[in-house]
């Protein structure tokens, strides 16, 4: 039957785009503000009414990524000159760059920081996502006594708050030796995502006719050489949404990152605010701290967009 | 090929009981269908050769040797399902070479190669090899299932309706193929089903499953003509038998609470059918005829064209008979007609437990 469109439904049609598109714009504001403000000088960063066009600057950035300090002073045109050009950014934005006492620019501590959020964010969520893949499959194939118990009992993981945890986690955490590590975070976040990535895999898993395993376990195949040849290239959407969820609560993170690590193994979302430190704020590095911490799971979602539609309507697409 | 045989199995699945004290018994190369209802328990009894499930009790034999400890791979068996069989991600080609790739019998590329090309020219679907199989029509998909079973030569080939999904030209197509591929490969087929008429086409026997249970087994001929309960004589057939219940009275058939009598003497009397015994008369449509002097007066309830043949439904008092007859008759609905039957074709089957006299005792 072909599609008869009335004048009526057009419209309505015309309004929904207008609809979305006011949605999607109080949606990427923030995302804007941010993104200009990483790009602002300092001094067009707080006026009001905000400026809105303006010549952008990656001193920000310069900032963010080196050790500084600020001087009254400006600096002389001898030193200009004699600066390389990352100092000159610094020096154009009103700043001095203080030298370490080898007389060179450090590195702030972000990009250690930044490195710390995607070691723990990847790490924990591969060993979630793996680790709820195969007990979901487990779940979802074989009887498992007390299945219901089980199962309520990995959600329940999921009902307090975690931060009542916080404390007594702390404590142990002392105990043990895993405060301020890699490690520490990974176990955290991991355990965080697991009952999620179960109960989400599980999902995925039960969507799946376990006819194709039993076809490949009658051609000669073990159930594990089954499980990885048919049942996960299957399950890759749901593999695909899981890991985006689980990556995203992993990086943003940061009551437990705030309690949990003061240094070695902090991640960013701590470190970003630690940045408006004493006197005036600078907006722009803090800006620009965040901008770079959106990134990589825009990134990501980005990279597994298809998938991640599919498997936000997982049970409406398939049968 | 192989020689397959189950000998009391008991499969219960929590409360639910699946399968009660089955014995089977399917010779070398026979083409065996395993008829019943949905929720008979044939799909179970398939699975259970298989190895997909372990029996409660009671032993499966391949050629002789209890296979209880064998897995799924180790039997060799291949298995063709309604639908689902096929690796969505692969392409045809790779779907033939999966069951020919595992490691406990990886064959040589060449064979591989060799036996792929061979299932496909059999199948008639070589066109089809590079093609990824959500690009399939239903039926070159079940060819596609069929050439993944038949790659491997395997001892027993297993068919849970395989021709359930397609539509009824195919669906007729692929009987008649099946039918030719089993003869000339000569193999063990179990073929599952719920549908009599690819029972009766295709199967050297059938077997008639009933919550659980083997009601009868035996050749199409056999089901069909001497059907052993009136479970099976209802079940097989369409239109089915007509059940009447009744009694013997004086070599005359008594139809008991709608009057009407029916000629009945000699020869398809048996041993239990004394007079006044209450009795359940079995009579294929097909033996119903119409005739101006017999002696049943009956009005045409309803009448179903079929091209070559009308099934007319007779209502006599409250009673509804089915009769086939030749097209060219000339009825109408309402019209009042005289019927008769062919009484040596009548089964007769006990009132209370329903089974055919001629079985009993």
């Amino acid at each position: 039957m072909a599609a008869v469109t009335t004048s009526t439904e057009r419209s309505l049609n015309k309004l929904a785009i207008v609809g979305v598109l006011i949605i999607t714009m109080i949606f990427l504001a923030p995302i804007y503000w941010i993104a200009s403000t990483a790009f602002k000088p300092r001094n067009l960063a707080t006026t009001i009414p905000p400026t809105v066009v303006f010549q952008p600057e990656i001193s920000p950035f310069v900032k963010l990524f080196t050790k500084r300090s600020q001087l009254r002073t400006a600096p002389t045109p001898e030193q200009y000159a004699a600066a390389p050009w990352w100092e000159r950014l610094v020096f154009d934005g009103g700043e001095k760059v203080v030298r370490s006492g080898r007389g060179e620019v450090q590195w702030s501590g972000y990009p250690s920081r930044f490195m710390n959020s995607l070691i723990v964010a990847i790490t924990s969520t591969v060993l979630a996502v793996g680790m709820g893949t195969f007990t979901a499959y487990g779940f979802s194939r074989f009887k498992v006594k007390g299945e219901q118990d089980l199962l309520f009992f990995i959600l329940s993981t999921r009902m307090l708050p975690p931060v009542v945890v916080a404390i007594p986690m702390f404590l142990m955490y002392r105990v043990v030796g895993l405060n301020d590590t890699h490690w520490g975070l990974i176990i955290l976040y991991t355990a965080f995502n697991l009952s999620f990535s179960v109960w989400l895999m599980k999902g995925f898993m039960d969507e799946i006719p376990k006819e194709y395993e039993e076809a490949a376990l009658v051609d000669g195949y073990t159930r594990m050489e089954a499980f990885f040849k048919i049942v996960l290239p299957e399950a890759a959407t749901g593999i695909a949404a899981t890991a985006v969820f689980c990556f995203i609560t992993a990086w943003n993170e940061y009551a437990f990152a705030l309690i949990m690590t003061n240094r070695r193994a902090q991640t960013a979302p701590p470190f970003i605010p630690s940045q408006v430190g004493s006197g005036l704020p600078d907006w722009t590095v803090i800006a620009a701290g965040t901008f770079l911490f959106l990134l990589p799971v825009a990134i990501f979602t980005f990279l597994l967009r298809n998938h991640l539609l599919r498997g936000m309507s997982f049970g409406a697409i398939r049968k | 090929m192989a020689h397959i045989q189950l000998k009391n199995i008991s499969k219960t699945f929590g409360n639910h009981t699946a399968l009660t004290g089955l014995n089977l018994d399917i010779g070398d190369g026979e083409f065996f269908v395993l008829l019943g209802e949905t929720g008979a328990g044939k799909t179970t009894t398939l699975r259970m050769i298989a190895g997909l499930e372990k029996p409660t009790e009671g032993q499966v034999f391949i050629d002789g040797v209890d296979v209880a400890n064998w897995g799924a791979a180790e039997r060799d068996v291949a298995l063709v399902l309604q639908q689902y069989s096929l690796y969505p991600r692969y392409t045809v080609r790779q779907n033939l070479e999966f069951p020919l790739k595992p490691k406990i019998r990886r064959l040589p590329d060449a064979e591989i190669k060799d036996r792929v090309d061979r299932a496909a020219r059999t199948l008639r679907i070589e066109h089809l090899l590079d093609r990824k199989t959500d690009r399939l029509s239903g039926g070159e998909m079940q060819r596609v299932s069929i050439g993944r079973a038949i790659v491997r030569k395997p001892r027993v080939f297993l068919m849970d309706e395989p021709l359930s999904a397609l539509d009824a030209k195919l669906r007729e197509a692929l009987r008649t193929e099946l039918k030719n591929l089993q003869m000339q490969l000569g193999a063990t087929f179990l073929f599952v089903t719920h549908d009599q008429i690819e029972a009766m086409s295709m199967g050297d026997k059938v077997g008639v499953l009933n919550h659980g249970r083997i009601v009868q087994t035996g050749t199409p001929y056999e089901i069909y003509n001497n059907p052993r309960d009136t479970y099976v004589a209802s079940f097989v057939g369409s239109p089915p038998m007509n059940l009447i219940d009744g009694k013997l009275v004086n070599g005359r058939a008594v139809m008991a609470p709608l009057n009407f009598e029916l000629p009945f003497e000699g020869r398809a009397k048996t041993s239990g059918a004394t007079d006044g015994r209450p009795l359940v008369f079995g009579i294929r449509p097909e033996d119903v005829y119409l005739e101006s002097g017999a002696p049943v007066e009956a009005r045409v309830h309803d009448v179903e064209n079929h091209g070559v043949e009308k099934i007319l439904t007779l209502r006599v008092g409250d009673a509804m008979l089915r009769a086939t007859v030749p097209a060219r008759t000339d009825v109408e609905i309402e019209q009042p007609v005289r019927f008769a039957w062919d009484p040596d074709k009548v089964v007769l089957f006990d009132k209370g437990s329903g089974i055919n006299l001629r079985h009993a005792g």
